[in-house]
């Protein structure tokens, strides 16, 4: 056919799998010297196709998202993951995926991104610390994948639980939480469109202070819902305990909504500051549902969200 | 010549630590201790703090100042148990612990709330806030009373009297630290420990 393209690669041209991850454990090895030089083409493009869930806001950018992150397992310091993160092992990575489901097991990372389609989703981040982000997310929508492995009729929650390494996660020798991290979400919010299990970041594959491999991002929730490096993905018919929750449960609930209405016993919820604005930077009003209400407050009507917060 | 203060063999290490102390002045504590705040404001300006250089401004100077009060704490023990004498130097450490915890203060109000009305609000309703205040006006009558001045006005006893606010004031600044992190963390946990050890040991020398 006239003019079509032709491929003048064969199969010998590809670069052996073995030799590309030690390629890419390498540039990872490098680190903050390659990453700070954010414009420079992408390592490994993921080829995330743009969507329309994602925001029009500013992204923050490469290096403020990578070395201002709150990953307990790596430290309490907010630099202490991007520190200390490089020694963790993602590859291989399995995740369980077990409970009321239908088709449970111990499934390769490779075995779950396969057949998932990527989609780059740019969200606001809204930490319960008051601060917040624009991230460019890579990933997939969790209901994708809780679909394939069939949850029963009976769940009704979702639980996670994140790695428990202490060897490679030097905060998982101190007893700051309960080890490992879990989370949860009840199952029409893991069902919902906006939640997704973010792979990568700016196009790229995700930085172990991030959470590689494999983590949440539920936009309209306080960061710490949005557990990372899960290995474990449960259906249950009970609400599963959380974390933050077990620690503190007067200041942190299961639902742990965005909601400018209802302070943290130490804090106010009401504003926000952006990361990236620097000495002089502005607090700005913080939004219902992180301002994803028009998507997400059906989700809790007839909910008293100040009782369930 | 013989020493009045030497409690310890003629000759002897604390005492040549003790001798070379004396030689020197007291001013450079004060332009020395000056210095830090103003060095991170610069850094801050140029993105030397991080990406988040409110936060990271703010921790540092509260971070500071009770590193600092902990230092004041510790003259006192440091001679009677080691025979070091720091007293000269005290004054000095206490007057930039106050200065420490003005800046820390400063740059919470100006540049981390910003918002005139929640301040207030903030020092009501957030008990780690309002230990952290009730510390800092501790502080103040402590602070305009160093010096000689004051010490006359009040007599030795009742200047020593007021001055004994440092004991609460160091509490509650440890106590508001370990306060404000999320869950039990351990670096604000020692620091509360060792202000109370080192207010300990002032008891049982009274007892």
């Amino acid at each position: 056919m006239a003019g079509r393209w032709k491929n003048d690669l064969n199969w010998s041209d590809v670069t052996p799998e073995a030799a590309y991850l030690s390629r890419r454990s390498l540039m990872r090895g490098a680190g903050a010297l390659a990453m700070a030089t954010a414009a420079s083409p992408a390592l490994a493009s993921l080829g995330a196709a743009p969507s329309a869930y994602s925001t029009d806001a500013e992204p923050n950018t490469w290096e403020e998202i990578t070395s201002y992150n709150n990953f307990y397992e790596f430290g309490t310091g907010k630099e202490d993951p991007a520190q200390n993160a490089g020694q963790l092992t993602t590859d291989p990575w399995a995740v369980t995926i077990d409970g009321l489901v239908d088709k449970p097991g111990a499934y390769d990372f490779a075995d779950i991104m396969s057949g998932v389609a990527l989609e780059e989703r740019i969200y606001r981040l809204r930490c319960v610390e008051a601060w917040s982000m624009v991230v460019p997310w890579v990933g997939f929508e969790l209901a994708d994948l809780l679909i394939r492995a069939g949850v029963q009729p009976g769940a009704k929650y979702i639980a996670f639980e994140t790695l428990y390494r202490p060897e490679e996660m030097p905060g998982q020798r101190f007893p700051i939480l309960e080890w490992p991290y879990v989370e949860g979400l009840r199952l029409d919010e893991a069902m919902h469109p906006l939640t997704i299990l973010a792979t990568g970041l700016y196009d790229r594959p995700m930085p172990n202070q991030n959470g590689a491999p494999l983590r949440l991002v539920v936009p309209w929730k306080y960061g710490f819902k949005s557990i990372k490096s899960i290995v474990r993905i449960t259906a249950t018919a009970e609400e599963p305990p959380t974390s933050w929750n077990r620690s503190a449960p007067h200041e942190y609930g299961f639902y742990a909504n965005v909601n400018p209405t209802v302070d943290h016993p130490r804090w106010s919820q009401a504003t926000e500051r952006r990361i990236g604005g620097g000495l002089f930077s502005r607090r700005q009003e913080t939004l219902m549902f992180n301002g994803y209400g028009d998507a997400v407050a059906s989700l809790y009507d007839g909910m008293d969200l100040a009782q369930k917060f | 010549m013989a020493t009045l203060s030497s409690s310890s063999p003629p000759g002897g290490l604390v005492q040549r630590v003790n001798g070379a102390l004396r030689r020197v002045p007291i001013w450079p504590v004060y332009l020395l201790g000056a210095l830090p705040p103003f060095w991170w404001l610069y850094l801050g300006l140029t993105g030397g703090l991080g990406v988040e250089p409110i936060e990271e401004l703010e921790h540092r100077l509260g971070l500071l100042a009770l590193q600092t009060f902990v230092g004041v704490l510790a003259v006192r023990p440091l001679r009677d148990l080691l025979g070091v004498n720091l007293l000269r130097f005290r004054r000095a450490l206490g007057v930039l612990v106050f200065y420490y915890v003005a800046c820390h203060l400063l740059v919470w109000l100006v540049l981390d709330v910003q918002i005139l009305g929640q301040i207030w609000q903030d020092i009501v309703k957030r008990p780690y806030i309002t230990v952290g205040m009730a510390s800092f006006l501790m502080l103040v009558p402590l602070a305009a009373t160093s010096n000689n001045l004051s010490v006359r006005r009040l007599g030795p006893l009742r200047w020593r009297r007021l001055h004994l606010l440092t004991y609460p004031a160091a509490v509650l600044g440890a106590l508001h630290f370990v306060m404000l992190r999320k869950g039990w963390q351990f670096e604000p946990l020692i620091y509360l420990a060792i202000v109370l050890i080192l207010l300990a040991l002032r008891l049982r020398r009274r007892a």
